[in-house]
């Protein structure tokens, strides 16, 4: 489907009719609300602790820059930084 | 792999996770609307795959079949108001079709199908890959009745240079920066006999959140091409250029045996195309306990790309020696296939049964794992550890 460009963001989410239960927070801890916020826009952000068996810092930093770059999240480079570094701390589950 | 327990838990209704052996992630058992309780993997966009025991029947019930989404927003579509677009530079008549129409005017098609997430087993990769962590349920064998895509392509009036079908789905993106899911099939697999636009999964309109009113049913290839809510079909002369095209659904070049889909390769990597050959225990989990005089079968299913499976094989002596477990009924070659292996042929105490599947077309499940970057294609032979008393 093609979407309208001017459709605003949060009738587009109230257009998904699903009922499923809100996944658990994030962990604790500094760049918790940045990663909640723009992590959340597209998909729960249970695609975040889903993904840290596979993550280290650089699978991270390539994630988000695909979340970014190919997929359109309208993050800065500020706050892709802070929640590089929060994942990093927080979710890194590679090879652990 | 889930337990009978889980399935008690799940079925108290609660929030429960638990985590299980130890590479397999985190299970939490949901239930969508009309869906039975399913693994939850992620809620937004849904995506939910079958519990083993759903797995066990020769079909797969639609409310335990698997539920796989890239993108938000999915409306649901009153099949009386919605119409299929036929058109693209290569239909020289191009048209618009009811859903009344497309069962009416076309000669119904019904066949038994495997359909199977190009990214199933994901979760069990070693090392891990980014993705849905899938384990072994999403997958599962329906029986889809619809037109056949190749007549409802031939009525516009093809014209000689059309290459390829590009497919769109009513579902798409929660912001318009996200890449719109669309697929594409090369001329030769739109056009053929086995390639239906289905309005039927067992018998029953198809689930809202298995493509209704109408999907692509695209027997033998992985489940990425079997478009769900089917909206457009586009015949066109040149090479689809969506991102799901040109950069995911793709494997290293050479890696894997498929058929080819020409148009999309490059010298590194071509699209995933047929499923590979492979098996599913799904009568045991691993450690379950068993009474070798109770008259138990250890068994599962075997599958492929439609070439027909042509042996089932068991060993009980650490893979070194195989014999043909028992098949069980054809159910039409891209369907899978039941095995059994009575238990009483086993030897007692703790044992490990392995299996593996043989296709006609010569290939069978490997040993290792191909790794490659997006985490496809897990064929593994897999075993379960039994103890038989
Ligand atoms: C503009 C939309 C958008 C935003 C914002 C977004 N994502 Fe995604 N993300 C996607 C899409 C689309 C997918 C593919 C979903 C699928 O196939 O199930 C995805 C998938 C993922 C995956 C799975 C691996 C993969 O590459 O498919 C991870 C991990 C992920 N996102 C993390 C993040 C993180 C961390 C953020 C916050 C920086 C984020 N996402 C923000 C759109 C987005």
């Amino acid at each position: 489907m093609s979407v309208p460009r001017a459709l605003p963001l949060l009738a587009l989410c109230i257009a998904a009719p699903l009922r499923a239960a809100e996944p658990p927070p994030l962990r604790e801890g500094p760049g918790r609300e940045v990663t909640q916020t723009n992590c959340a826009v597209c998909h729960s952000v249970e695609y975040i602790p889903m993904n840290a068996p596979a993550m280290d810092r650089v699978g991270w930093q390539k994630s988000v820059q695909k979340m970014r770059e190919r997929f359109g999240a309208p993050l800065s480079e500020a706050d892709a930084q802070v929640v590089l570094d929060y994942l990093s701390v927080n979710y890194a589950g590679k090879g652990g | 792999m889930l337990t009978r327990r889980q399935m008690l838990l799940g079925a108290a209704g609660g929030w429960l996770t638990r985590r299980s052996m130890a590479q397999a992630p985190a299970e939490t058992l949901e239930s969508l609307p009309g869906k039975a309780q399913l693994i939850r993997r992620a809620g937004r966009p849904p995506n939910y795959e079958t519990p083993l025991a759903g797995l066990v029947p020769a079909f797969t019930a639609n409310r335990d079949f698997f539920v796989r989404y890239h993108l938000a927003v999915i409306p649901e579509l009153d099949p009386r108001t919605w119409s299929l677009e036929i058109g693209g530079a290569s239909a020289r008549r191009p048209y618009r079709i009811s859903l009344t129409q497309l069962r009416r005017d076309f000669e119904p098609a019904e066949l038994t199908a495997v359909n199977q997430c190009s990214g199933n087993r994901r979760g069990l990769f070693a090392p891990r890959v980014p993705g849905v962590q899938w384990g072994n349920g999403a997958m599962g064998n329906a029986r889809w009745r619809g037109a056949r895509l190749r007549d409802v392509l031939h009525r516009a009036d093809l014209a000689p240079e059309a290459l390829e079908v590009w497919c769109d789905g009513a579902d798409g993106p929660v912001i318009p920066t996200t890449p719109d899911f669309v697929k594409s099939l090369p001329l030769e697999r739109a056009l053929d006999e086995s390639t239906l636009i289905a309005y039927e999964m067992n018998g029953a309109p198809l689930p809202h959140l298995n493509g209704a009113p109408a999907r692509l049913v695209v027997p033998g290839w992985t489940g990425t091409y079997w478009m769900k809510h089917l909206t457009q079909l586009r015949v066109e002369p040149t090479a689809c250029e969506s991102f799901w095209m040109k950069s995911a659904y793709r494997v290293p070049a050479g890696a894997f045996k498929g058929s080819r889909f020409a148009s999309q390769d490059n010298p590194d990597t071509v699209p995933i195309t047929d499923i590979l050959v492979n098996s599913l225990i799904t009568s045991h989990v691993d450690g379950a306990r068993v009474r070798a005089d109770a008259g138990e079968s250890l068994a599962g299913k075997a599958w492929d790309n439609g070439a027909g499976i042509d042996v089932v094989e068991y060993s009980v002596d650490g893979r070194r020696s195989w014999r043909a477990a028992q098949l069980g009924r054809d159910l039409g070659r891209f369907g899978w296939r039941e095995f059994a292996v009575s238990l009483r042929d086993v030897p007692r105490g703790a044992v490990e049964v392995a299996v593996r599947a043989r296709s006609r077309d010569g290939s069978q499940q490997p040993e290792k794992l191909t790794v490659n970057p997006a985490g496809y294609h897990d064929n593994r032979v897999q075993s379960v550890r039994l103890e038989i008393a």
